[in-house]
């Protein structure tokens, strides 16, 4: 269980990003994190494997505060949390492997990993996890060889090597085209499934990620406005996520998208 | 599922070429180490003058020969200014033969061999003829920097020239404008930024030059330096350096706040 | 503005009146300044020899050929000891600047108050300084030979391969050290793993292009005492044997020739 109590993050512009942001994820939950640009979103994920420092709060992940945690403890904390990102932070110049492998890091002293000197049985875990993406075909392909959508998956396979109890997932999909997005996300939902993990997703498509996730949380300005199930999600709601606007279209987006997935299965 | 295995690819695919090429390498290491012919007691004993002069950064002396470190400053400074702009003035006609989008074959060639010979040479091999030549003096050092001036200026500049937005020469083109209208209306906006902050960084490799010809009698406070050197005086030396980076430090401030306003 | 009226007419000008003047007042400054430097190089000249300078150009020309093609298989020694102080200088420029440049990075400094400045200092100090100055102070401190231009090398390339490593550093994109860093990577890791891979390109670039640098350096060193075929060249000037001179001018302008050929091929083949 992940729990986040209270937590705050002031920059040092002055600006507060989060505002005493209280959210509990139970074991196996997935969870779209919905909001305008800079309400915070890539902020409160941040937060939680301390990539950003927060100001006030706590988070709890199964028992652990990870907030008063030693930088050696964090390094440990860490493992237990995968990250994908917008932009597939992958290491460019490095080979496939070299980047999936990069998810055991935590696990490995300097120089076996230095020296590429991998246990053979995280080699077999990547493997595996690269056949389960569809990609055990390209070890040896260095990762600015690939289209946006493979890099994503190896993003996805170097989180979830990590063994972690939870992913934070960053804008997957901000720059895939939207039929890659619904394969990537349908991917991600599928083996938060296989693996019992619990995860939040940050995610701007609203279409999306009501089709993908059983909750959704809005975020404005740094504070929770919407906490509930995807069809809850009204026009009202999202007029207090996002401001003014005629929703009616997106929402029907959504009918129209859930109609589709069957399709786009094979 | 057999369990397989993974390496990391090496730089090389073929095997022959790998092991052939880091060979090839251990072998140059080796010649090259035992072809040096150290004398480690003379090292030995130079420790003691290394740290010397160290020390001596903490009390330079800037008094006892400040007529000679002050008029060979002064002649340094001289020679980088005028070197700079007389070579900066010639480099321009020479870039604009050097590019290949602009002169016709023969010129572009002859252009391409002077930039090759006059960056070829050291600074300090041309000033030793440039000294035979006119004669011991600032004279030589000035005719020194601005030669290599002229093939470093027109070689970047051409290759910049080179690399102009194509569009934006075609439209200048298509307006019907002469050569020359189209060289100032289409080329020379679009190197100017180019142009400044190689000048300015120019300047700066000047000075340092500079500072050296004085070594070979053209000029400059490289001459009281070599003097210093030769008797130990390693605080004089100190002192010198020490205006010499400064003098460096503060060109490099200056260019950064320029190349920033011209951007 | 520059654009006025007249009457009916529009009367548009470059720049206004004051910028314009600005302008012209700056280029004077420039010309006169000019001017004054000129004065004091021509009053420190005897303008007897440089009126004289065509004939003793012409005579020396005359002189320096045809070259004394038998010095060659003098050469190739002094001319092994250039490349080998141009290359293992660099090799060790590499060795000693790469920690240099770590310290020196915003992004990878220990730290900022202390380390960073001191990475700094080191930077600016090794670079004002030319290599010939430091082939001075060496041989003055160690003796003359190969050892010491090689040292020569290695410091005045620390600041160089150092500055623009650390640039390069600064440059990366944070979003993969992010990534390595959320994998729970110990620092080390994220620097292997993370930014490595990054700057290795520049690195490579960089590196190459300095050993180019340096072969041209490396020529003239001999010329304080500290090796190589500059060695050479001051004694044939010493004894004004011009026909060797040629030779050995010849000699160094194939060399810079062959080093630029090589490092402009290995940086072409990194991108």
């Amino acid at each position: 269980m992940l729990e986040l109590k209270n937590l705050g993050k002031r920059y040092k512009t002055g600006d507060d990003a989060l505002k005493g942001v209280n959210l509990t994820i139970p074991n196996g939950q997935v969870i779209g994190l919905i909001g305008p640009s800079g309400a915070g979103k890539s902020t409160l994920i941040r937060c939680v494997n301390r990539l950003v420092e927060p100001t006030t709060g706590t988070v709890i992940l199964n028992g652990t505060d990870i907030t008063k945690l030693s930088s050696s403890g964090l390094r440990k904390a860490r493992r237990e949390m995968g990250m994908i990102f917008q932009e597939y932070a992958l290491v460019d110049r490095l080979t496939i492997m070299e980047n999936v492998m990069s998810g055991r890091l935590g696990y490995m002293g300097f120089w076996k990993s230095f020296f590429r000197k991998y246990p053979q049985s995280d080699i077999d875990e990547a493997f595996r996890l690269l056949e389960r993406v569809g990609l055990d075909h390209m070890v040896d392909k260095r990762a600015d060889e690939l289209s946006g959508g493979q890099k994503q998956r190896v993003g996805i396979a170097r989180a979830l090597i990590q063994q972690p109890k939870v992913i934070l997932i960053d804008e997957p999909t901000a720059s895939l085209d939207p039929k890659t997005s619904r394969q990537i996300m349908r991917l991600i939902s599928e083996l938060c499934k296989e693996r019992q993990l619990s995860a939040i997703v940050n995610i701007h498509d609203v279409a999306l990620a009501q089709m993908f996730v059983e909750r959704i949380v809005g975020l404005q300005d740094g504070e929770l406005v919407f906490d509930g199930a995807p069809d809850e999600l009204t026009p009202e709601a999202l007029t207090k996520i996002y401001g003014e606007e005629d929703w009616e279209a997106t929402i029907d987006d959504v009918d129209e998208g859930e109609e589709n997935v069957g399709d786009q299965n094979t | 599922m057999s369990s397989r295995t993974w390496k990391r690819p090496p730089l090389i695919k073929d095997t022959t070429w790998r092991y052939g090429l880091l060979a090839l390498m251990a072998l140059y290491f080796v010649a090259a180490f035992f072809s040096y012919d150290v004398n480690w007691s003379r090292v030995y004993e130079g420790l003691d003058r290394g740290w010397t002069f160290i020390k001596s950064f903490t009390n330079p002396d800037f008094t006892t020969r400040w007529t000679d470190i002050s008029e060979g400053i002064w002649e340094s400074i001289i020679i980088t200014v005028t070197s700079t702009v007389v070579g900066i003035i010639l480099a321009i006609p020479l870039a604009l033969g050097a590019a290949s989008n602009l002169a016709p074959k023969p010129i572009y060639y002859l252009a391409r061999g002077f930039i090759a010979v006059a960056r070829a040479l050291h600074e300090i091999i041309v000033a030793i003829l440039m000294v035979a030549i006119f004669g011991f003096g600032p004279l030589a050092g000035f005719i020194t920097l601005t030669f290599s001036t002229i093939g470093f200026i027109a070689k970047l500049l051409a290759e910049d020239i080179e690399n102009i937005s194509k569009p934006q020469a075609e439209a200048v083109k298509s307006t019907g404008s002469g050569w020359w209208q189209w060289i100032n209306y289409a080329v020379q906006p679009q190197v100017m930024p180019r142009l400044i902050g190689l000048s300015i960084y120019r300047i700066d490799i000047n000075f340092r030059s500079s500072s050296i010809l004085g070594l070979v009698g053209a000029g400059g406070v490289g001459a009281t330096l070599n003097t210093a050197f030769d008797r130990y005086e390693f605080d004089t030396a100190a002192a010198i350096i020490i205006i010499i980076i400064a003098i460096v430090m503060v060109l490099e401030y200056l260019s950064g706040f320029i190349r920033a306003r011209v951007q | 503005m520059p654009v006025t009226t007249k009457g009916e007419l529009k009367v548009w000008q470059r720049r206004d009146r004051a910028k314009q003047f600005k302008i012209w007042f700056g280029w004077f400054i420039g010309v006169a300044i000019f001017m004054f430097c000129w004065k004091i190089i021509s009053d420190a000249t005897t303008w007897f020899f440089v009126y004289d300078a065509p004939r003793i150009a012409v005579d020396i020309g005359g002189r320096a050929w045809p070259p004394r093609w038998s010095y060659l298989s003098e050469l190739w020694k002094p001319m092994w000891d250039t490349i080998n102080i141009a290359t293992l200088g660099t090799l060790l420029a590499i060795i000693m600047g790469v920690p240099v440049a770590f310290l020196a990075a915003t992004n990878t400094t220990p730290s900022k108050r202390f380390l960073r400045p001191l990475a700094l200092l080191i930077i600016v100090s090794t670079r004002s300084i030319n290599s010939l100055v430091w082939a001075l102070l060496l041989v003055s401190i160690i003796g003359p030979g190969i050892f010491a231009g090689t040292l020569a090398i290695a410091i005045r390339s620390i600041g160089f391969v150092a500055k623009l490593l650390y640039e390069a550093i600064e440059e990366i994109d944070v979003n993969q050290v992010e990534a390595i860093q959320a994998t729970g990577a110990s620092k080390l890791q994220v620097i292997a793993y993370g930014i490595v891979p990054q700057i290795m390109p520049a690195f490579a670039g960089l590196s190459v292009f300095r050993w180019d640098i340096n072969i041209r350096e490396s020529t003239i060193l001999g010329l304080v005492g500290a090796g190589g075929i500059g060695l050479y060249l001051q004694s044939s000037l010493n004894i004004l044997a011009w026909p060797q001179v040629t030779v050995i001018l010849i000699m160094i302008l194939i060399a810079v020739v062959i080093s630029e050929w090589v490092s402009s091929k290995v940086r072409l083949a990194i991108i």
